[in-house]
Formats: structure tokens, C-alpha cells, sequence
């Protein structure tokens, strides 16, 4: 039944078989996307005309390929920008909550634990509508009482940094609490024996060991964040980020370009994941 | 010299507390209670805004919403139920039966196709099965099928959709769980002569138990809470309740009819989730870590 007993062929092979229609269903829609990327053809089906780079090079006027494509060149741009910036906002603010919950004693600890896992639970719809809704009552509060006008809180690229970053941040928070837990504290009392400050400590020896999460963490709020699409929908402006252009597209039934997109997708998220899987291997060595 | 552990609510505290403070009050609990508060918010008939518990009659009086909310959760349960018979076989495989250098392979395997967007995969279901789509290209083409058939916006496509969308999340638990149970029990078990069934039901099934409802609650709570899948696989009368919310915030700007369906949405899943927690006998905190 397992590795270490004795099983019978027809167990191992129907096993064999059951994992490899497992793989088929995993892995068919996306081989059928980036296959048809390259497909000579004005609808992303079958028949095969050909092999052909058009939908990623073709300068048009009959094939604009996704180089030339103002619409989705753009919402890259745009998407590439949020991303950043989630990337930058949660993970401070994830490092800061791992510190919190890692090393600080306070009343109500366990409570505002449950309270941070939270946003990770609530689905990106609820969280969408709510943040939408917050800003506008916000937005009228102070223009009644103020009387000023903060374009940062009607929908719009700002808007949607905040969303995204709101849920983000406890995925980061929980990568870097992981290696955090590992961290051995003798280190840090060694270093004040020698007369270290929190502050040295915390900056030479403590985010030194958490590097790796950190780097890790960033690439997981960027990715996440480059892919939302269920909290974003309700916070765009007149600026689509990708998944919300994608969205529309593939609505109206898809084009070559739209797979073309995707290739380009499955090409960044690669190299990103490699990078990511490179140091994660680099630190455990050291 | 101060010891760091002793010395109870320093700068280091305020430090850290600050940002997590503004993080999980300004962003998340803040605009839920203004959501609460926008969906007890209604126009009466001579204009005026005020408390009302319109928001929420409206949806029991009106059958078209809340039998969208009882589908996406029946249907929820069957995804969650449908995933998990799926990812206990494989996760065992993984696991306990293949080869150590295959099982890295495996797992690297499982989880690529989640590197790529979710949009992605959902576009390719829908090259696959619509009907100008590859299924019926290559049969029609074959003659093995005469018409071609539509067989995306069906009850079923949207189900692989979800599926092939929330797998991992099962898998990943389990698969957890799975390796912390020591294969000398399996062992025992089949050395006094138990069956495949009896030991999974006695041994397997009840140590991997907290896995099982993690990866449950995570799978059930992104498929009620999806949108992508059933705007784009769904069929024209199988609305998901998700849609019903964007319908009110985005098309029919009644925010306060919407901010009350966002609320219905969270407490039923949430009070799903609770009722497995108490018959499956689990703590949610044990579930949680």
C-alpha cells in the first residue's frame, strides 16, 4: 500500500494511470492556451494554420501582436505598478506584524492574531465593496467638515493599492513569522551581551537571518497582487490593471493576443518563481 | 541592561503595533463596519435615508435572491466535497507511494499550473469545451460526433472551472498532514491483516482530520467567494451570489441593497464553515495552525 509494503502490479498501475489523468486535467487548458498563442490563425481554436510570432510581433493592421497592442501593453504597465507598490506596503507593514506577534508581549494578542489572519478568510468580493464603500463615506466626511477633495479615495489606481495591500499583508506577515519562528534567540542575547542596542540587534542580526522570508514575502504580495482580480474589480478607476482587461476580453470570447498575454504571463510568473525557488535554496545552504 | 524579553511595551512595540494598528483598522476593520452600517442604511419613499431592515427583507421576499445564495452554497459544498475526494488519493500518492525523488517532481508539478493566473486557466477550459472549442474541432473532425455540442455555460463546466481553480488548496494541507503520519501504523495496520478500506477509515482519515477540515474551510470559503469562474463558465441562469453583489454595487448602484448582500454572504459561509467545525468534532483554532 505504500512504499515500504509489498503491493500488487495492477494496485501500483491503476494508481500510475489515476495520477496521470490527474496531470492531463491539471495542465491541459494551460498547454492549450500558450500552444495557440503561436497558432496562424485570427481565433484562438483549432484548425492549425502554422506556426507563426505575429501575436506577440505583428505591427498589424490584420494581426497587432500583444507588443503592439495599446490596451493590454498599458494595463501590464499599470498592473506592474500596483504590483510594486503592494509589494512595498505590505511587506514593511508584514515584517512590522511578525515582529509584533514574534517577539512582543502585549494583552489581547491572541485576539488581534485571529484579527490579522482575518483578512486572508473574508473573500475579495466583501473586501472589495467594503473598502469601496469606506472611502466614499470617508471621502464625504471630509469634504463636509474639511472641505477637502482627496482624489486618493475615489476609485482608482491608489484605491486599489490599498485594497490589495489590506489582504496581502497577511500573507506576507505569516511567510515571515514562519522563518521567524526558526530564528534562534541566543543571537540576539549574544549581541547585547556585547552591548548591541534593540535597535542594532534588530537591523544587523534579526532582518539579516529573515532576508530570505522577506524577499520571499515580496515576491508572493507581487504575484498575488499582479493576478487579483476579485477585491480590484470594485476599486478601479477608468485604468484597468491586466486582470481586469484580460477579464473583459476573454468575456468577448478571446483573441490570439489573449493567449499571447498568457504566454507572456506563464513567462514572467516562471522566472519569478525560479528566482524565488534559487534563493530559497541559496539560504538553506548557508 | 535591559533585558529585550522582560521589558514589557518599549519603542520596539510602539514601532511594530503602529503599522499593523493603521493596516487592520483603516483597511479591514473600519470598512466592514461602514459595510454594516450601509446595509441598515435605506431611501424611504420621500427621499429620506434612514435605519431600515429593508435592505435585508428585500433579499428573503425576493426568491431570485435568496435561492442565488442557497446555489452558490449547495453548490460550494459539492465543489469542496468533489475536490477533496479528488486531492486524498493524490495526496496519499504523493506522499506515501511513489518514489522519494518522483514525490519532488510530483509536488513541483501539482503546484506550477497555480503559478499561472487564474484568468488563464479559466480561458483555457473555455478554448476547450466551447463550441467552437477544441473538444468539438477535434470530434466533429474525427466524425465522431456529427454537430458540434456547446458544452461550456453548463452547470458542469462551471464545475471543472472551480475545481481545476481550488485543487491546491485542498492539497496542500493534506498533503502536510499526510507526511506526519508515520508509516509504521500503516504498516501494523496491514500486518495484522486490516483492508485498504479499514485502513483508511480507522488510521489515515482520523490523523489527517485537521488537514482535511483546513483545506476544506480554505477551498469552500474561494469557491463561495469566486467570481471569475462562474461570470465566465457559468451558464445564463446560474448566477452566483457574488455576481449578485457586483450587479447591485456596479450596475444597479444601490450600495446599501449590495453592502446587505455582502453581509448574507459572509455569514452563511461563515456559518457553514461553523457547523462542519462542530460535526466533524474540530476546534478552529487547531484548524487554523
Amino acid at each position: 500500500m505504500i512504499r515500504t509494503l509489498p503491493t500488487t502490479s495492477p494496485y501500483r498501475i491503476g494508481y500510475a494511470l489515476f495520477a496521470v489523468v490527474y496531470f492531463i486535467f491539471l495542465f491541459a487548458p494551460l498547454v492549450i492556451v500558450a500552444v495557440l498563442a503561436f497558432n496562424d490563425s485570427m481565433f484562438p481554436s483549432l484548425p492549425w494554420y502554422g506556426f507563426t510570432l505575429d501575436w506577440f510581433i505583428g505591427k498589424g493592421p490584420k494581426k497587432v501582436g500583444l507588443f503592439y497592442h495599446p490596451m493590454n501593453m498599458t494595463a501590464i504597465l499599470i498592473s506592474l505598478q500596483v504590483a510594486l507598490g503592494v509589494a512595498l506596503l505590505s511587506t514593511v507593514v508584514g515584517t512590522c506584524a511578525a515582529f509584533l506577534f514574534e517577539q512582543e508581549e502585549f494583552p489581547f494578542k491572541r485576539a488581534l492574531y485571529l484579527l490579522m489572519i482575518a483578512p486572508m478568510v473574508v473573500p475579495g468580493v466583501i473586501l472589495g465593496i467594503s473598502i469601496l464603500s469606506f472611502a466614499n463615506s470617508l471621502g464625504m466626511f471630509l469634504e463636509k467638515t474639511v472641505g477637502v477633495d482627496l482624489r486618493v479615495l475615489s476609485p482608482g489606481l491608489p484605491l486599489v493599492t490599498f485594497g490589495q495591500t489590506s489582504f496581502i499583508t497577511t500573507f506576507v506577515t505569516l511567510v515571515i513569522i514562519a522563518r521567524l519562528k526558526k530564528f534562534d534567540r541566543t543571537l540576539e542575547e549574544a549581541a547585547y551581551n556585547l552591548g548591541a542596542t534593540r535597535f542594532e540587534v534588530i537591523w544587523h542580526i534579526t532582518l539579516k537571518y529573515l532576508r530570505p522570508s522577506i524577499i520571499g514575502g515580496a515576491a508572493v504580495a507581487f504575484l498575488l497582487s499582479f493576478e487579483n482580480f476579485n477585491t480590484t474589480l470594485f476599486l478601479i478607476g477608468s485604468k484597468p490593471t491586466l486582470p481586469i482587461a484580460l477579464f473583459a476580453q476573454i468575456r468577448d470570447g478571446g483573441s490570439p493576443v489573449v493567449n499571447a498575454v498568457s504566454v507572456f504571463l506563464m513567462f514572467c510568473m516562471s522566472v519569478i518563481a525560479l528566482g524565488n525557488l534559487y534563493f530559497a535554496r541559496k539560504s538553506q545552504a548557508q | 541592561m535591559p533585558d529585550s524579553r522582560t521589558r514589557k511595551l518599549g519603542w520596539g512595540f510602539v514601532l511594530f503595533f503602529a503599522p499593523v494598528f493603521v493596516w487592520l483598522f483603516l483597511l479591514f476593520v473600519l470598512p466592514h463596519l461602514d459595510l454594516l452600517r450601509l446595509s441598515f442604511v435605506g431611501t424611504d419613499y420621500y427621499g429620506k435615508s434612514g435605519l431600515t431592515l429593508d435592505n435585508y427583507t428585500a433579499f428573503f421576499v425576493e426568491p431570485a435572491y435568496w435561492m442565488t445564495l442557497l446555489r452558490t452554497a449547495v453548490y460550494s459544498l459539492i465543489v469542496t466535497a468533489i475536490i477533496l475526494v479528488l486531492a486524498l488519493p493524490m495526496a496519499f500518492y504523493i506522499t506515501k507511494v511513489v518514489g522519494l525523488r518522483v514525490r519532488g517532481l510530483l509536488t513541483l508539478m501539482i503546484v506550477v499550473p497555480f503559478w499561472v493566473s487564474l484568468l488563464v486557466r479559466v480561458y483555457g477550459w473555455m478554448i476547450i469545451l466551447r463550441e467552437s472549442g477544441i473538444i468539438n474541432r477535434v470530434l466533429v473532425g474525427l466524425g465522431i460526433w456529427q454537430t458540434p455540442l456547446e458544452m461550456l455555460y453548463t452547470d458542469a463546466s462551471l464545475m471543472i472551472g472551480l475545481i481545476h481553480t481550488n485543487l491546491l488548496f485542498m492539497l496542500v494541507p493534506i498533503m502536510g498532514v499526510m507526511d506526519s503520519l508515520d508509516n509504521a501504523l500503516i504498516e501494523a495496520g496491514s500486518n495484522l491483516g486490516a483492508s485498504k478500506f479499514m485502513i483508511w477509515w480507522k488510521i489515515i482519515l482520523p490523523h489527517c482530520m485537521t488537514g482535511i477540515m483546513s483545506g476544506s474551510i480554505i477551498v469552500f470559503m474561494l469557491v463561495a467567494g469566486s467570481y471569475i469562474a462562474p461570470a465566465l463558465m457559468g451558464g445564463k441562469n446560474s448566477l452566483w451570489f457574488t455576481q449578485q453583489i457586483y450587479n447591485q454595487f456596479i450596475i444597479a448602484f444601490n450600495w446599501n441593497q449590495g453592502a446587505a448582500f455582502g453581509f448574507l454572504l459572509l455569514v452563511t459561509s461563515s456559518l457553514i464553515v461553523w457547523v462542519a467545525l462542530r460535526v466533524t468534532g474540530q476546534k478552529l483554532g487547531e484548524v487554523v495552525q
